[in-house]
């Protein structure tokens, strides 16, 4: 005989039926006909038509019926609120029942019916059996009182249970005890200003009491609530200490849980030099190990609190790897938080026996696990410098497996690795090149693709393996994309002469054809670094990457403190503080431990810690979003980087400076068009000081050459020849040289010497070494230059106009396709023609003689029978000027068109190809 | 879903809608863990044999709490119904309920004890018709496992000492992990409220009492049943206790095993060759032994004393059995 037969009623008729029979004079068939009715509400019929006729059976002596009504009662109240008024009578009845049973039974569903209205009713009841003689019943009407604060927190306040419910903290039955506290705990959490559960030393011994002798689970709530409490100092913390650590010996998981964690909160308030401080943290390994035995969802709780814990305070499990190794018949999530333990747990003493779990692991059929481990190796790698090499012979075996996830995987974390540890491992990048083409996970391919970047002078094939992965470029992840642009520009800065193409096909897919602002961004940049100044763009793309950390995914300190204080919750297990996943306010105070309070008898100098561990003892946490540097720095794809390097400042300014002129560019239309004048100086100016000026190179040579004016003395220096003739009648000596400011900021580079004295009409030549580090002024003409040379006898003025060729520099050879963009970047206004007339050169002798004063032909091309050399130059202070030589056969006159973006020294630019061309 | 009970109101009861879509879905994508959630609402669950039990929260719970909770219910519907199964719980759905009523109150655990609830929730409901039906005290005493007034003519206890031995060797044959997990069970057919103590070799106690360490065995960890006095045991290593009543799990035990023994066993071993059609990875060799009368550890009960204010005799008898546990021999 069993319950199903409720279930199978037919189904014609069978409210009315039902009605019938609730309405019965027999009580044994009405009693059969409120299971009926409990049948259907169980599987999802509604019944709650026959709400007045199942309430009709509430009062009887039956218990089990009466259970079956109540049960009713709690499930269709809230649809039926003014009929749930019928059931209150009987409820006040039953909790002046003789039987605690029914009492209790009473006051545990009136509860449970959560209508407002019939809310205040149930007030004097609930009083009652606060006080009842049983404590079964009080411990139902601890419960109460938080129930009839859920649905009215107001009345509960004003009727005074609060303080009844305190009142029962100190019952003497530990049920009820407990009960209490789990109440109060639950009233405050809604209330967290409230200080209602008020704890001082005399309440947490009463709780420490009542720990002894309640059920498990009155054990867990004390242990909840006792976390809550903040000791006054470190030798109240110890003494609680010492009374909860006998729970961890509880078989509940659960209670062992709690216990760890007012463990693990009060030890933070406990001095590191007290040997109870080290018995404690002994005292927690075995019970966390223990663990590891449970019920599986009980072993990922605990995995979960452990991760925190290990990353807390790690001495704790120090010893205990071997634990954590995973079984084969281990739940998959069992299997991939013990892996991430044992990658925490991790050292130089253990880190031969993890690798080869690690290998073992990689080799399983469990997709997710197998990639976990693949990458768990890349990560020791990088913890464990010693071990290092074997990762990377580790990994390289599992790539040759062949099996594609795994390469995928392992390609991955050894981009990591050679990050880490560059210019050691790159002789495996030739077998990584071989699996180039099972690639197809976004990261994978893209880590690929900074390898072949990053290697790109060590890779002979490095421009084919790009372009192959151009080819799709839009069926691209944005991963991929950024990845592959910046890729190809460290390729073109490394080898410029052969890839221009390529890079100028990535820049315009990237800017003109992608609807990615991150990647239009990017490649405006790119393409303006380049424009503006190779260089710069080689010191920005290329610099010193950031070291990136050991440990990747350390949760935040605060974060980690906080999360400490809910071991066992939910929020233990997510990783996150309550008030991401709890809605509203309630339950959203933010914990934290508490600070190290040494007691006045304490003879240890007073350390106050901030709520967390002193700094220096945690490692590093690396700041969650990388800088617009770190983008530049193309740091888009693996862990977080450190902060940026040394160089910061200036690169930034920079980087700014060319955000500004991208977006200039943009309102320009899809041309791409010149950066303001801001980042290169227009006029004449200094060149230290101010944006990319500072990118520039300056360290290089001041120039090479000497005009005919000025004789060559030296290669790579500039000198002027001076002679001087007395013309007086007296001896001159002590012989002096000054130059006003300049254009150029020429100055002597020493003082003028004249060794002997000078007699009169004897003429002296000296060679006065210049350099173009003296103040600058600019001057009309530009190439003007004035002079006072002082003596015995007076100072004398005179002015000059130098040849602007002395001032053109060694490495004034732009790139091919920076000399493209920064020729369309000029604006045409700029553009001046000249004609040089008889001269009976060819287009070879013309370069090669411009080439010995420091004008450089980068290109030659032939259009219609004419020859065009295209050339550049530098001056000392950084500007450059392009040109474009026409020279037709067999006509002594050539056409010169220049560019600059200080157009005013274009004049005297021509007028060095005069000279230097027809000398 | 088959059965369920909503103690706080907070969470509708049509969420649970959402639960077995979401551990599909999660199955599929690999990432299935015993905590889900939904929108606000956080689905806790286990299963069992082909049920599913889910616990619903919107807070932040404590899961340890929830998740052992849930393996107790298990326990005292396998008690009461001897197997849990979709048709026990349509079967006996009315003294579900009920349990679920006494179980748990507004989301905080009550009585869990199967024992102790089977005196006041009985299948047989007609019983308390009458209304004489009481709460034993029980339920709400300090020793809330054991009722007064049980009487035996015989009384007698049994302790079963059992080890399992947890192995876990590499393919090239290196022990990589060697536990010994032992559990000591209790049949107590004892009268009255008996003060028990049981005595083992166990060095921390014999290092306290200035006993020689010799044939003592180091504990590493101890878990122990509601019913033992954790302090005391925390204070003096003594296990002290009253009993439950019939059967019950008085206490576990783990050590790690470093080196030990080694026993050579030859055998000769017939197998038939087969192949399986798919590689699934590269599953272990389990092994499955049982060695009667023989702790590896050599632990040993060395008295199990037996006080009641009657001042009866009675007798304990204990066998010791060793046998393996998770035993697992990877292959290459």
């Amino acid at each position: 005989m069993t319950d199903s037969k409720y279930f199978t009623t037919t189904k014609k008729g069978e409210i009315f039926e039902l009605k019938a029979e609730l309405n019965s004079d027999k009580k044994e068939k009405k009693k059969e006909a409120v299971k009926k009715v409990i049948a259907s509400m169980t599987v999802g019929k509604d019944v709650s038509a026959l709400f007045p006729d199942v309430v009709n059976c509430m009062q009887t002596d039956n218990l089990e019926l009466k259970k079956l009504v109540y049960l009713y009662l709690m499930n269709y109240a809230k649809s039926q609120p003014d009929m749930a008024i019928m059931a209150v009578n009987t409820f006040v009845k039953d909790c002046e029942d003789p039987n605690p049973l029914i009492r209790a039974l009473a006051v545990r569903t009136m509860g449970c019916i959560r209508v407002d209205k019939i809310t205040e009713y149930l007030c004097e009841p609930l009083r009652k059996c606060l006080k009842d003689e049983d404590p079964y019943v009080r411990k139902t009407a601890a419960v109460c009182v938080a129930k009839l604060h859920d649905i009215n927190a107001q009345l509960v306040e004003d009727q005074g249970f609060l303080d009844t419910l305190k009142d029962l903290i100190s019952d003497s039955n530990p049920m009820v005890v407990a009960n209490a506290v789990a109440a109060l705990s639950e009233i405050a959490e809604s209330h967290p200003s409230s200080n209602l559960l008020d704890l001082n030393p005399q309440s947490i011994n009463k709780l420490l009491t009542a720990l002894n002798e309640c059920t498990e689970w009155g054990q867990i709530f004390i242990l909840d609530c006792l976390a809550n409490y903040t000791p006054k100092d470190d030798r109240e913390a110890q003494s609680i200490c010492e009374r909860v650590t006998p729970r961890l010996s509880h078989a509940n998981s659960a209670v062992v849980l709690s216990a760890v964690k007012v463990l693990m909160k009060f030890m933070e308030m406990l001095s590191k030099d007290l040997d109870y401080y080290g018995t404690l943290l002994k005292k927690l390994a075995p019970p966390l190990v223990t663990l590891l035995s449970a019920e599986p969802e009980l072993q990922y709780v605990a995995l979960r609190n452990i991760n925190l814990i290990v990353q807390k305070r790690p001495e704790i499990l120090k010893h205990e790897m071997k634990v954590f190794f995973v079984k084969y018949n281990d739940p998959i999530y069992v299997k991939l938080e013990k892996l991430d333990i044992m990658i925490r747990l991790a050292s130089q003493a253990n880190i031969a026996q993890v690798l080869a779990e690690l290998k073992e692991y990689a080799t399983e059929v469990d997709v997710d696990f197998v990639r976990k481990a693949v990458r768990a190796i890349g990560r020791c790698a990088i913890k464990v410098e010693q071990s290092a090499e074997r990762c990377v012979s580790t990994l390289l075996d599992l790539i040759q497996t062949k099996v594609n996830y795994v390469v995928q995987e392992a390609i991955v974390v050894i981009k990591d690795i050679f990050r880490k540890y560059p210019n050691k491992y790159e002789s495996v990048i030739a077998t990584l090149c071989e699996n180039l083409d099972s690639l197809d996970e976004p990261e994978a391919r893209a880590a690929m693709i900074w390898i072949v970047g990053e290697y790109a002078e060590r890779i002979d094939n490095a421009d084919e393996l790009l372009e192959g992965f151009l080819e799709g470029f839009h069926d691209e992840s944005t991963q991929v994309q950024l990845q592959l642009l910046t890729a190809i520009v460290k390729l073109f800065l490394k080898k410029p002469t052969e890839t221009q193409e390529l890079v100028q096909q990535v820049l315009s897919l990237a800017t003109q054809d992608s609807d990615n602002p991150d990647l239009r961004d990017r490649g405006y940049i790119y393409w303006r670094l380049l424009s503006t100044d190779p260089v710069a763009a080689k010191e920005v793309v290329l610099a010193e990457k950031p070291l990136i950390s050991e440990e990747t995914d350390l949760i935040e300190p605060t974060l980690l403190d906080e999360l400490i204080c809910y071991i066992g919750t939910l929020a233990s297990v997510y990783h996150k503080p309550p008030s991401a996943f709890v809605e509203g306010g309630r339950g959203v105070v933010h914990k934290s431990l508490p600070p190290r309070t040494a007691s006045s008898e304490s003879t240890e100098s007073p350390e106050t810690a901030p709520a967390g561990a002193p700094p220096g003892e945690q490692p590093d946490v690396i700041p969650a979003q990388g800088d617009l540097l770190g983008d530049l720095l193309n740091l888009d794809l693996g862990p977080p980087v450190s902060s940026p390097p040394l160089a910061t400042t200036s690169v930034q300014m920079g980087a700014v400076d060319l955000l500004g002129g991208g977006l200039d560019s943009l309102i320009g239309g899809p041309n791409f068009v010149a950066p303001p004048a801001a980042t290169v100086p227009a006029s004449l100016g200094a060149p230290i000081g101010g944006g990319l000026s500072d990118l520039f190179d300056l360290t290089s040579g001041v120039g090479t050459l000497s005009g005919s004016y000025v004789a060559p003395k030296a290669v790579g220096s500039i000198s002027m020849d001076l002679q001087l003739t007395n013309k007086a009648l007296q001896v001159m000596t002590d012989f002096a040289i000054q130059f006003n400011r300049n254009s150029f900021g020429l100055a002597p580079a020493a003082p003028l010497q004249v060794h002997a004295p000078l007699s009169p009409n004897q003429t002296v030549e000296i060679s006065l070494p210049l350099n173009t580090v003296g103040s600058v002024m600019k001057m009309e003409p530009l190439n003007n230059l004035q002079v006072a040379v002082k003596n015995n006898i007076d100072v004398f003025y005179f002015s000059t106009l130098y040849p602007l060729h002395i001032l053109f520099v060694e490495d004034g050879k732009m790139d091919r396709q920076m000399f493209l963009a920064t020729w369309k970047d000029i604006p045409n206004e700029n553009e001046a023609q000249f004609q040089i007339r008889d001269c009976p050169l060819n287009a070879e002798a013309v370069s090669s003689k411009l080439q010995s004063s420091n004008i450089f032909t980068i290109a030659k091309r032939n259009v219609e029978g004419q020859d065009m050399l295209y050339q550049s130059l530098k001056l000392t202070n950084g500007i450059w000027v392009l040109a474009e030589l026409r020279i037709q056969p067999g006509n002594p006159s050539f056409t010169l068109s220049l560019k600059c973006r200080a157009p005013e020294v274009s004049q005297h630019v021509y007028q060095a190809y005069e000279t230097i061309l027809k000398n | 879903p088959l059965i369920s009970r909503n103690y706080k109101g907070d969470v509708a009861m049509s969420e649970i809608e959402h639960f077995m879509p979401l551990l599909v879905q999660r199955e599929e994508e690999g990432a299935l863990a015993p905590l889900l959630s939904h929108g606000r609402v956080h689905f806790l669950w286990i299963k069992h044999s082909n049920l599913y039990l889910v616990a619903t929260t919107l807070k932040n719970a404590n899961a340890s709490l929830v998740y052992s909770f849930l393996y107790k219910t298990v326990e005292v519907f396998c008690e009461y119904f001897k197997e849990l199964e979709e048709e026990s719980i349509r079967d006996n759905f009315v003294i579900v309920y009920e349990l679920l009523d006494e179980l748990m109150d507004f989301g905080f655990p009550q009585t869990t004890d199967s024992k102790i609830l089977q005196e006041y929730i009985t299948q047989q409901g007609n019983k308390l018709e009458t209304g004489k039906s009481r709460v034993p005290p029980t339920v709400t005493n300090a020793v809330s496992w054991r009722s007064e007034g049980i009487k035996y003519k015989k009384n007698e206890v049994f302790i079963d000492v059992i080890e399992s031995v947890n192995l876990l060797v590499n393919a090239n044959g290196s022990v990589l992990l060697s536990e010994i997990v032992g559990t000591i069970k209790l049949k107590v057919f004892l009268s009255g409220m008996p003060e028990l103590r049981l005595g083992l070799n166990d060095r921390v106690l014999f290092e306290l009492t200035g006993r020689s360490k010799n044939k003592s065995v180091e504990l590493e960890d101890v878990k122990f049943h509601q019913c033992v006095r954790l302090s005391r045991f925390d204070n003096d290593r003594t296990i002290s206790f009253i009993p439950p009543d019939g059967d019950f799990e008085l206490m576990s035990y783990r050590l790690s095993t470093q080196g030990g023994k080694e026993y050579l066993m030859r055998a000769h071993f017939g197998l038939p060759s087969v192949e399986k059609e798919e590689m699934e990875g590269r599953p272990p060799i389990g092994v499955k032994f049982e060695i009667p009368y023989f702790t590896v550890s050599g632990i040993q009960v060395r008295y199990m004393k037996i006080i009641e204010k009657s001042g009866y005799q009675a007798l304990p008898w204990v066998r010791y059995i060793t046998q393996s546990g998770d035993y697992q021999l990877r292959t290459s």
